[in-house]
């Protein structure tokens, strides 16, 4: 406590009481974050698809341009043109991300739904069972682990060193990065909103420093606007890193 | 900076004070000291890809690409620091 600025516990930031059911599987806010997510993907392809037309226009031309992007700026850069198969992968990836991420700015919600583990961490494993998947079925079980637990073109000596570390880089540090970046970066974000939050909150009650309230308030504002940023740019990340990971997977050459 | 920490240690009575002082100074410590490599790292990668697309704009795409992937892997140091202050200073 610092000239009467109460911080809230970590805990009254991240955990919210169930509206239904109790314990593991009750369901709370993160929960109907999670579900507008899946529902507002599905729901924003449904409407993009339902009235094609050959100009598009409306939710279909964000559709369009938005698949672009994936295709265009992900997928061409990271795999190449085999890798469009795994648009739709890709593609649903990268908007639950980007939704659910959205709704730290939200008012009403103001929680990203990936500031908890276990979203992210699901979302990590998934993308490691597919790229470990994808790679058996395009090199076959055994050329997959041996091309990327014994790369091609080291010493044989080396192997003793090169071996564990590509085993631990590649199969163990790869989704807990990948999961760790996102539920960072969005805890990191939401903990630096609810700061500010407090801090106008508290400069508005306490009298003497109001005149710095304005200050605040600006951070505030501005941090929402980056805020916005950073839940496209983990989302763009996640989805590029998927991309690569698969990449590596399908060509073992480099 | 040493002194500190025993002030504070010579202050705390209990050991559940002892522990989340302990606690608090180590995680602002933790998180200090890993954000100092990536916060270089990231400053020079940036300042690589914008010389690399101010040189060769047709060349800007895919730098761009590359450049948010190796910020992707260079920031993953500092958010496991940040993970790191989490869980010294609120577990």
């Amino acid at each position: 406590m610092i000239f009467g600025l109460e911080f809230p516990p970590i805990q009254n930031l991240v955990e919210w009481e169930p509206f239904a059911g109790d314990s593991w599987y009750g369901f709370n806010k993160i929960a109907l974050t999670y579900l507008i997510a899946v529902l507002a993907t599905v729901l924003f392809f449904w409407i993009a698809a339902s009235g094609r037309q050959l100009v598009p226009k409306g939710a279909q031309n964000l559709a369009e341009s938005s698949v672009k992007f994936i295709e265009d700026g992900i997928i061409m850069e990271t795999i190449g043109p085999d890798g469009l198969r795994y648009l739709p992968y890709l593609a649903s990836l990268f908007f639950f991300i980007l939704i659910s991420n959205l709704f730290e700015v939200i008012p009403g919600f103001q929680m990203p739904a990936n500031a908890r583990m276990g979203g992210p961490a699901f979302l990590a494993l998934l993308t490691w069972a597919f790229f470990i998947i994808v790679g058996i079925k395009h090199q076959g079980p055994g050329k997959y682990f041996k091309n990327s637990l014994f790369p091609p073109g080291v010493p044989k000596a080396l192997y003793i060193l090169v071996t564990p570390i590509e085993f631990i880089s590649t199969f163990l540090v790869r989704p807990f990065s990948l999961a760790v970046r996102l539920f960072a970066n969005m805890l990191a974000g939401h903990i630096l909103l609810v700061t500010f939050g407090v801090l106008c909150a508290t400069l508005w009650v306490l009298g003497p420093l109001l005149a710095v309230l304005p200050f605040s308030f600006f951070m505030l504002v501005a941090l929402t606007g980056f805020e916005i940023m950073v839940s496209f740019l983990q989302a763009y990340i996640f989805t590029i890193l998927a991309a690569v990971y698969l990449g590596g997977a399908m060509h073992p050459e480099h | 900076m040493s002194a500190l920490v025993l002030a504070q240690a010579a202050a705390a009575s209990t050991p559940d004070e002892l522990k989340a002082q302990a606690g608090a100074t180590g995680a602002g410590m933790a998180y200090g000291l890993a954000a100092i490599g990536p916060g270089i790292g990231i400053g020079y990668l940036v300042g690589q890809s914008v010389q690399a697309m101010a040189r060769q704009p047709e060349a800007a795409g895919m730098v761009r690409t590359t450049m948010f992937l190796g910020i992707a892997f260079t920031e993953a140091l500092a958010l496991i620091g940040f993970v790191v202050f989490i869980l010294l200073k609120f577990v």
